[in-house]
């Protein structure tokens, strides 16, 4: 309580003088924000003043081995290519993605709609995915191995003696992904599921709607938004990861481009990390090596900017209708 | 399921019975009890509702008559800790009976709440919502529907030129009106009111209010309400609750004229409450 002014106080609204604590803020603030612009151009900056002469439309188009050359071809500027790397980290993201969604939406939706918030299962289910967010993407990649190819893969060959599933492949990779990257896509689902106005449900219940009528046709439909941003933070996240791959599907070196998904294939992200530690002259794969990175950077983003581009539009729908 | 409405039988007396005039019962409750959790919001309810008629439900905030109002339409089951015992008759079938199909329940009770809630789709998809749920489909079958909808809400002449404009660009007062064309649209035979011009301005309460009175022609209709002025003009009967417990049920006159209860009389004429 602030005792009551006296009838003779005046108000008084010269400033008190300089204020410190909001000026130190206000630079900290700032500072913090330059510094994080400055440590991204400096590594843009790197990456294409390194690679800028190597990236040509021939590098992002060809495949990369002539049969002479074999899988040395890759360490040679004149020769190297990065079309099957383009295709393998887009492929998987795709199947990945495929995968992610539907199983995250469904996930986030039986969490919100149909769970007890206060069930000790539901917390269980909860504080599960949360883990999962925080599991190392090395481990998901030794999860993958073990689950995926070696439990159910080999499961599906039974016994053959040439395996056909029990192998790395596209589909494991993806799918050791699509594990990695659910916790984002349903916690992004989840909260634009409880972001719906709780009026909305009731409408539709009230008008003699079903639950899953109620939830597939006014729920969903509203949540999609959000639901799309899950989608584009997946794709952002395992578009440039190589751990989870590494065992599970990606190759060293493919003569061939992937026939389906139980072929492996050659990634952009590992093709990285093969030019950096495997090459005979490091000196001359240097080039290579970062106009390969500014594919891998270029990919992702345009990934992420085709999902962006469909959430816009999804957007400007839903504005059109309201 | 049927749940034709009875033929009219002989209503008993008893307190909270309305004596002539009222039309068939519709809507007889027996000794409702309500808890969420271990808190009780309806205590031993019993009363009756005439078809075709309006009833107010009247009283101070948290006195349990929204969500008596729920019990109709089974609103409430959709909260987990809500417990029910008593019966709800409407058209002789207790609603809260093994066999009852909630969806069938909902089609046939129907209800707009108090904070308008259009779904955000164009005009026209809003009240066709109900209707393809309940499996209208042909496309001038529809529109004739949504056209006598839109009209029966007093709401066909403001918007029939943009129909599939979004419904969100509607005043306060015309969404709520589209909720109640909404309603309409798929021929209830009870429209259940929750305050339904509560957060509406005074022209567009009394395009509500002659709405109302000219719906009960055709629903019967139960509304929730803070204003006494509103539940004086437009309704037949009158509940007064307080505290969980219906006070006293009589018709609207002599509710507003002549309680038999004090509290009742203290409240209408706002002394208290």
């Amino acid at each position: 309580m602030t005792p009551a002014p006296s009838p003779t106080a005046r108000l008084d609204f010269r400033p008190r003088g300089f204020d410190f604590a909001s000026f130190a803020f206000t630079g900290v603030t700032g500072l913090a924000t330059v510094f994080i612009l400055a440590v991204l151009a400096v590594i843009l900056a790197t990456v294409v003043w390194h690679g800028w002469g190597t990236f040509s439309w021939r590098f992002l188009t060809t495949g990369m081995t002539t049969a002479a050359g074999g899988a040395n071809d890759m360490f040679n500027a004149g020769e190297a290519g990065v079309l099957p790397m383009i295709i393998g980290t887009a492929l998987r993201v795709l199947v990945m993605t495929i995968v992610v969604v539907p199983v995250g939406v469904i996930t986030a939706v039986y969490l919100t709609e149909y769970a007890q918030s206060t069930a000790w299962t539901t917390r269980i289910i909860r504080g599960a995915v949360n883990n999962l967010a925080g599991v190392p993407s090395i481990v998901f990649g030794l999860f993958g191995l073990g689950f995926f190819i070696s439990f159910i893969g080999r499961g599906l060959d039974g016994g053959a003696p040439e395996p056909h599933w029990g192998k790395p492949a596209i589909l494991w990779a993806s799918l050791t992904l699509a594990v990695m990257t659910l916790p984002l896509v349903i916690v992004a689902t989840e909260e634009s599921l409880r972001a719906i106005a709780p009026g909305l449900r009731e409408a539709s219940l009230a008008l003699g709607a079903t639950k899953l009528e109620t939830i597939w046709k006014i729920v969903l439909p509203e949540a999609l938004p959000g639901i799309l941003t899950g989608g584009i933070l997946a794709v952002g996240r395992a578009g440039g990861e190589v751990a989870p791959i590494l065992f599970t599907g990606a190759a060293y070196y493919m003569r061939d481009l992937p026939h389906s998904l139980t072929d492996q294939f050659m990634d952009l992200g590992y093709h990285v990390f093969i030019l950096s530690t495997q090459s005979p002259d490091i000196e001359k794969t240097r080039p290579i090596l970062f106009a390969t990175v500014l594919a891998l950077l270029l990919l992702t983003l345009s990934l992420n900017l085709v999902a962006v581009l469909v959430r816009a539009r999804v957007r400007r729908r839903m504005r059109a209708n309201q | 399921m049927t749940m034709a409405v009875s033929p009219a039988s002989p209503v008993t007396l008893n307190r909270s019975t309305p004596a002539e005039g009222a039309g068939a019962p519709l809507i007889e409750c027996e000794r409702i009890n309500l808890h969420y959790g271990p808190a009780q919001a309806l205590k031993d309810i019993t009363l009756t509702i005439g078809e075709r008629h309006v009833t107010a439900f009247i009283g101070p905030s948290g006195c349990g008559k929204s969500t008596f109002l729920r019990c109709f339409n089974r609103m409430n089951d959709l909260i987990d800790s809500v417990r029910i015992t008593g019966a709800v008759k409407i058209g002789g079938q207790d609603i809260y009976g093994r066999d009852v199909d909630v969806i069938e329940l909902r089609k046939r009770v129907g209800m707009v709440f108090q904070k308008s809630n259009p779904f955000p789709k164009s005009i026209h998809e809003n009240v066709a919502y109900g209707l393809r749920l309940h499996g209208m489909k042909g496309r001038a079958e529809l529109d004739a529907a949504i056209e006598r909808s839109l009209r029966g809400a007093a709401l066909w002449d403001e918007v029939k030129d943009r129909l599939h404009a979004s419904a969100l660009g509607l005043s306060g007062g015309q969404q709520q009106r589209l909720c109640i064309a909404r309603a309409i649209a798929i021929r209830p035979e009870i429209i259940l009111m929750d305050e339904p011009a509560s957060a509406l301005d005074p022209i567009a309460t009394a395009k509500i209010e002659e709405l109302i009175v000219e719906l009960k022609r055709e629903f019967t209709i139960v509304i929730v309400t803070h204003n006494m002025q509103q539940a004086a003009r437009i309704s037949d009967y009158t509940a007064f609750f307080y505290l969980g417990e219906l006070i006293e049920f009589d018709r609207t006159a002599k509710m507003f004229t002549n309680p038999s209860k004090k509290q009742t009389e203290d409240y209408v004429t706002g002394r208290f409450g």
